[in-house]
C-alpha cells in the first residue's frame, strides 16, 4: 500500500477550516493541524487584562476542532519583530482599520510552507472561501498571497476548489477535484449543510473581530504611536499596552494610559520601570501610567485627571502618589475639565 | 504514584502560551515518560485535554489547588 498523502492544514477552529479538513480526511488525507500565534488575540488578551474570575471557560478552537477531527495540531509562535513589521510596514496596505491581512496572509502561508517543507507534506490548505471576506478572500489578493508566499501552487482552499484554477494536489490526482466544493460568498448555507453531512456539531460561531488589528480603537492608537514616537520603534511591550485601559495624549511627547478596572491596573502594574505612576492615596482609583518626558504642571494635570476616574469617593482635593523609580511626591491637583479630556483622548 | 522525569514552570503566562511550551517540552522526553506543567491559568483545563486528545498524548491527571492546576501528560508517541 503506498503511503498516504500528507497535508498541513491551517486551523482557526472555525466552521470552514474544520470543514475543509474534513472534507480532505474523507479523501484519505492524512492532516496536520497549524495554527499560529500572532500575539493580538483578542480573547487572550481580554483575559490577560481582566480580573481572572470568570464565569465561563474560554476554548481554544483550533485545538478544540483537532481534538474533535482526532488529527494533530501544532501551534507556531510568531509573535514577535518579525510579525511586528507585517504592520508596520505592509507592502499591501491596510484593511478597514489597521488590519495588513495580505501582508499577514502571505507571512502565515509562508511559515506554513516551511513547516510543510520541514514535516514532508506535500501540500496544504485552509479553510479559505472565495469573496467571502473583503480583503484577503477576493480571487485577485488570493493570488498575489499565493504569488508572494511562493506556494508554487501547492496551497488547496478546498471549500471553493472548483471555482479556483486547479492546484498541483488536484492536478497530480492526491485529491479528487469532483469532490471538492464550489463554495463562494458570505452565506454560511453550504457550510452548515456540510457540517450535518460530516457530523460536525458544536461549532464556534463565525469568527471576525478576533484579531485586535480590526478593532477600530485599537486603529486609532496604533496610528497615534506612528505619528508620535515613530513606527520604527513599536515593540510589543507597547502593543500589550495599546490593547488596554483610557489612552490621552497630552502633549505630543507626553501619554497617558490609565487602567479601567481592578485587572488593567493590576496589567499596567507591570509596565511601571521607565514611566511615572499615579495613584489615587487613601481612596481606590485607576493606576496611570505616563510616557515621555512630562513638566511638573503636566504631571499636575494629569494627577488631576486620575482623581476624575477615581469616581465619586474622590473629592477633587484628593492626593496623588506621583512614583518614578525611588522618586516620590504627592500632588493635591484640581479637576480637569471634560472638555479638555475629550480633546486629549486617543 | 505519577513520577515525571520534567516539570514545566508556565506561572503567570495565558493558554495557549503554556500550551506551546508544553509542545516543546513533550519533545524533550521520551515516549512513556511524564512531563509535569503547572499552570495559573484555568483555560488550560480546556486546552490541554484537547491538546492531549489531538496530539495523541495522555493526560493522566489534574491537581487543582487553589487555583493554581498541576496537570500530568505521558508522552505516548
Ligand atoms: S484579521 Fe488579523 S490575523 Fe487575520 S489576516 Fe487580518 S491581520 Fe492577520
Amino acid at each position: 500500500m503506498s503511503k498516504p498523502v500528507k497535508a498541513v492544514g491551517l486551523l482557526s477552529g472555525g466552521l470552514d477550516s474544520t470543514i475543509a479538513a474534513a472534507m480532505l480526511m474523507r479523501q484519505g488525507i492524512e492532516i496536520q493541524g497549524l495554527t499560529f500565534y500572532t500575539g493580538f488575540c483578542v480573547v487572550e488578551h481580554n483575559r490577560r487584562s481582566k480580573t481572572r474570575k470568570r464565569k465561563k471557560p474560554v476554548r481554544n478552537e483550533a485545538l478544540q476542532a483537532g481534538a474533535k477531527l482526532d488529527l494533530p495540531v501544532e501551534m507556531i509562535d510568531i509573535s514577535g519583530p518579525d510579525y511586528l513589521k507585517v504592520l508596520t510596514d505592509p507592502k499591501y496596505g491596510y484593511g478597514k482599520t489597521v488590519n495588513p491581512c495580505i501582508d499577514c496572509r502571505i507571512f502565515m502561508f509562508r511559515r506554513a510552507r516551511q513547516y510543510m517543507d520541514e514535516i514532508g507534506a506535500q501540500f496544504m490548505f485552509t479553510g479559505e472561501v472565495l469573496g467571502q471576506r473583503p480583503m484577503s478572500q477576493r480571487r485577485q489578493p488570493m493570488n498575489v498571497i499565493d504569488r508572494d508566499a511562493e506556494l508554487d501552487g501547492l496551497l488547496l482552499r478546498p471549500l471553493s476548489a472548483k471555482r479556483l484554477p486547479p492546484t498541483v494536489p488536484e492536478q497530480e490526482g492526491w485529491v479528487d477535484r469532483e469532490k471538492l466544493g464550489d463554495i463562494q460568498g458570505r452565506s454560511r448555507q453550504k457550510q452548515m449543510e456540510l457540517a450535518e453531512e460530516y457530523g460536525i456539531e458544536d461549532y464556534p460561531s463565525p469568527a471576525g473581530g478576533c484579531c485586535y488589528l480590526t478593532d477600530e480603537n485599537f486603529g486609532r492608537r496604533i496610528l497615534d504611536f506612528f505619528d508620535h514616537e515613530g513606527k520604527e520603534n513599536l515593540t510589543m511591550d507597547d502593543v500589550m499596552l495599546l490593547k488596554i485601559g483610557r489612552h490621552f495624549r497630552v502633549k505630543p511627547d507626553v501619554k497617558v494610559v490609565m487602567g479601567r478596572e481592578e485587572g488593567e491596573n493590576k496589567f499596567l502594574e507591570r509596565y511601571t520601570p521607565g514611566r511615572w505612576r499615579l495613584e489615587t492615596k487613601d481612596v481606590t482609583g485607576p493606576t496611570t501610567l505616563v510616557e515621555g518626558h512630562p513638566t511638573d504642571d503636566d504631571l499636575r494635570q494629569i494627577a488631576g485627571m486620575t482623581v476624575r476616574y477615581a469616581g465619586s469617593k474622590a473629592d477633587p482635593g484628593t492626593p496623588v502618589t506621583c512614583r518614578y523609580a525611588d522618586a516620590e511626591r504627592i500632588l493635591e491637583p484640581s479637576p480637569v475639565e471634560e472638555s479638555v479630556l475629550e480633546t486629549w483622548r486617543i | 504514584m505519577i513520577q515525571p522525569v520534567l516539570t514545566l514552570d508556565t506561572f503567570g503566562l495565558l493558554c495557549p502560551v503554556p500550551i506551546m511550551k508544553t509542545a516543546s517540552a513533550i519533545r524533550e522526553i521520551a515516549v512513556g515518560e511524564v512531563l509535569e506543567v503547572l499552570a495559573d491559568d484555568p483555560q488550560i483545563l480546556e486546552d490541554m485535554p484537547a491538546w492531549c486528545a489531538s496530539n495523541g498524548h495522555a493526560l493522566l491527571d489534574t491537581i487543582e489547588e487553589d487555583e493554581e492546576y498541576k496537570l500530568y501528560v505521558r508522552k505516548v508517541k
